[in-house]
């Protein structure tokens, strides 16, 4: 055990690399939840239809899958990505369709009525979008963004096996050289949980902003272990 | 480099092997996920703190850290305690144990989702506890459950490429060394997004169909 | 109370500040209520359907600028559809509605009128103001955001022009107090009297009443009622309201129309409705009305 607890410079790096992977992800995956996903409230056929392709095939599609394509496929072509560019954009492009879902879902449940209210105040429909439903439909959002984030940040343990060197990377490295096999995989499993829950408090504390700027009381506090995990996954 | 047909076509054969042992993982793997799940779902409601407590934190310890990495401790550590479990078993047993803890949290939700007033009404008609299970709490349960459930079936197939990592020839594995031999990735790796593409965007065809049959009847 | 000037009255002049003259009548009204001449309503065989259903068959009536009319009736008669048809809520499946000279839904082009686009729409609305029967006020927004929001970036006041207006009506509603508060921390009456003011902060010359009071608690019901009476007394909005509350209807209106079935069976002062209504069915409905 101690061997593998005096390899800490080695594995703070690597969880360094897991945390800069998972924020860049989510990112690029947040952006594009919000572009897809608002294409798929609008009226026009056009922009469902991109909302509807872009949902189908990134959420079919597993990101491993996706990860090893943008760097061992992709090169073929000749369009060639830094190892964790592939990372992130394989991770985004996949978290980011089951966020679009999110996003049109949210936007779709803020009642209708606020819409026609905002409507006869004669706002735009980008000024409607704007100042009014996608604000409501931030606080629906945060709850299911939350556990994508999880998710997200678990599916970066993927990265290791295309050589990125990342907190599970770092886990085999050491694991080869100390031969300590589980108080290895231990420690990072501990390492990747206190991530994981950093990572839900920074959530909670929007939710409770959110909360606050519509005036609602607090959010019923999610005991951790009953965080509706179900939504990650809904299609 | 352009796309060889020729390639591409040699390849299917190799990769619906893949395919089937995705496939075979991820339907035992969904069979302990849905058995492990219930176990856990009973013990939260043990009335033993202790027992409650220590369930809801295994639970959430396994559901917020990376299944590659249990993976690995499966594969890699449980030999050395004498238990040795072959990739394809580890990777299903692995599989299991991580989705347990979500079908776990969807049995729960589904029985909390019954309405107070239900048990009210089984206490009032003095049912004993065994019917107040089995004919009032549980048939409304599955019918809530049934769509998440399905959810976590597509999930789950579509993080069996992890198994790769501890050695197990699935469908992106197959594809993999494929690449490795003739040093042209394209071809297997794209056919493999294919694959998984397909079975999801079908599944999840099948499984809106199913909800719409659980919310009509 | 007259317009103070003699243009058309059916024609809106944009911009045209008078906020002595609202101000005058309401005490500590500053600015407040149209300041805009009104506009009169015109409903030409207009025709509204949900599926199979004739909500509006060849519908036909018209409100003069300025007028305050009431439209009763039993439930799925179609008055709400009105309303809702002249916010562009929904659209009709035939016939034209004109606000002021204007066509709602149309533009003329060569002489013949042609479905207009969202820009007419939005020229449109300007005129027209509704207040909701569930309030709709943005749960996003504290009470002076509510008031301000519209008049910043729909009618492209500075801030601290649309913050005097939201002030003097808020004053006028009786909640100057209240500008901080959230919206889900007032009782339905108060919500109910900031989305009244609301809707007067983008000057429409129509305003739109749907069921303002059925929503509350009873207790609730005469603020409410007495802010629109003050209102109407006060300014020369043209208003348009859908009420079950038949003391109220006596009151606020010039004219009363009765509906049954997506049609006007009686229309009169509502003296003469109330008093001695000529149709059978509207005497039926009187008396289940009152005796609720």
């Amino acid at each position: 055990m101690s061997e593998v607890l005096d390899s800490y410079p080695l594995l703070l790096r690597g969880a360094w690399t897991t945390v800069q992977i998972t924020v860049y992800g989510a990112v690029f995956a947040l952006v594009l939840a919000l572009a897809f996903g608002l294409a798929g409230t609008a009226r026009g056929r056009l922009l469902r239809a991109v909302n509807r392709i872009y949902v189908e095939f990134f959420r079919g599609v597993a990101a491993l899958v996706l990860m090893y394509w943008f760097f061992y496929a992709l090169p073929l072509l000749g369009l060639r990505f830094t190892p964790i560019a592939a990372a992130v954009l394989a991770i985004g492009l996949n978290y980011g369709a089951y966020g679009a879902e999110v996003v049109r879902g949210s936007v779709e449940a803020v009642p209708r009525a606020q819409w026609e209210a905002a409507c006869a105040l004669n706002f735009t429909a980008a000024q409607r979008m704007r100042r009014v439903l996608l604000p409501q439909a931030t606080a629906l959002m945060l709850p299911p963004f939350g556990n994508l984030l999880i998710e997200l940040m678990k599916a970066t343990a993927g990265v290791s096996l295309v050589s990125i060197a990342d907190l599970t990377f770092r886990a085999k490295q050491i694991q080869a050289s100390t031969g300590q096999t589980a108080a290895t995989f231990a420690v990072i499993l501990v390492m990747y949980f206190v991530i994981a829950q950093a990572l839900q408090v920074l959530v909670r504390i929007a939710e409770r902003r959110t909360a606050r700027m519509l005036g609602r009381g607090l959010p019923p506090r999610r005991s951790p272990a009953a965080a509706p995990a179900g939504e990650a996954v809904l299609p | 480099m352009n796309w060889d047909w020729n390639y591409t076509g040699k390849l299917i054969p190799d990769l619906l092997d893949g395919l089937r042992v995705t496939v075979t993982a991820t339907l035992l793997g969904y069979l302990i996920a849905l058995a492990l799940g219930l176990v856990w779902t009973l013990l939260r409601r043990s009335p033993n703190p202790l027992v409650h407590q220590t369930v809801r934190w295994v639970t959430e310890f396994v559901r917020s850290t990376p299944l590659l990495v249990q993976l690995f401790f499966l594969f890699y550590v449980l030999p050395s305690w004498g238990i040795t479990l072959g990739a394809l078993t580890a990777g299903i047993v692995g599989l299991g144990l991580h989705y347990s803890t979500y079908t776990a949290e969807v049995y729960r939700a589904g029985i909390e989702d019954v309405p107070r007033g239900q048990w009210e009404a089984a206490t009032a008609l003095n049912l004993p506890r065994r019917r107040v299970w089995a004919g009032v709490v549980l048939p409304q349960a599955v019918r809530r459950v049934v769509p998440s459930l399905g959810n976590y079936l597509i999930a789950l197939f579509k993080d069996t490429p992890f198994l790769f990592g501890i050695t197990v020839t699935e469908l992106l594995g197959s594809a993999f060394d494929e690449g490795a031999h003739t040093l042209k990735y394209l071809e297997p790796i794209t056919v493999a997004g294919l694959f998984f593409i397909a079975v999801s965007v079908v599944s999840s065809l099948a499984l809106r169909r199913l909800e719409k049959h659980y919310a009509t009847h | 109370m007259p317009p103070t000037d003699l243009t058309s009255p059916a024609e809106p002049v944009p911009g045209k500040a008078a906020p002595g003259k609202a101000a005058g009548a309401l005490p500590g009204g500053g600015g407040a209520a149209s300041a805009r001449t009104p506009c009169g309503i015109t409903f030409e065989q207009v025709v509204k359907r949900f599926g199979d259903n004739v909500v509006l068959d060849h519908l036909d009536f018209a409100v003069g600028a300025g007028e305050r009319v009431t439209l009763i009736g039993p439930s799925g008669s179609g008055k709400t559809t009105i309303l809702r048809l002249l916010m562009t809520l929904e659209r009709p499946d035939g016939g034209v509605i004109r606000v002021g000279d204007d066509p709602l839904w149309h533009m003329e082009r060569g002489g013949k009128l042609v479905k207009a686009g969202e820009k007419h729409l939005h020229e449109m609305r300007k005129r027209i103001g509704m207040v909701f029967q569930q309030f709709n006020l943005f749960p996003n927004m504290n009470v002076l955001r509510n008031l301000t929001e519209g008049p910043v970036h729909v009618l492209g006041l500075s801030r601290d022009e649309a913050v005097e207006r939201a002030r003097g009506l808020l004053e006028l509603v009786g909640l100057a107090d209240k500008e901080d508060a959230h919206p889900t921390r007032l009782s339905g009456g108060q919500q109910q009297r900031v989305a009244i003011a609301r809707a007067l902060a983008m000057e429409p010359t129509v305003l739109l009443l749907d069921e303002v009071t059925s929503a509350l608690d009873p207790e609730l019901v005469v603020g409410v009622q007495d802010l629109l009476r003050d209102i109407a007394r006060s300014t020369d909005v043209t208003m348009l309201c859908v009420t079950h509350e038949m003391g109220f209807a006596r009151d606020i209106s010039d004219r009363v129309l009765m509906f049954d079935q997506g049609r006007i069976i009686e229309e009169g002062p509502p003296g003469t409705i109330f008093e001695e209504p000529r149709e059978e069915r509207t005497r039926a409905f009187l008396r289940a009305v009152l005796a609720s």
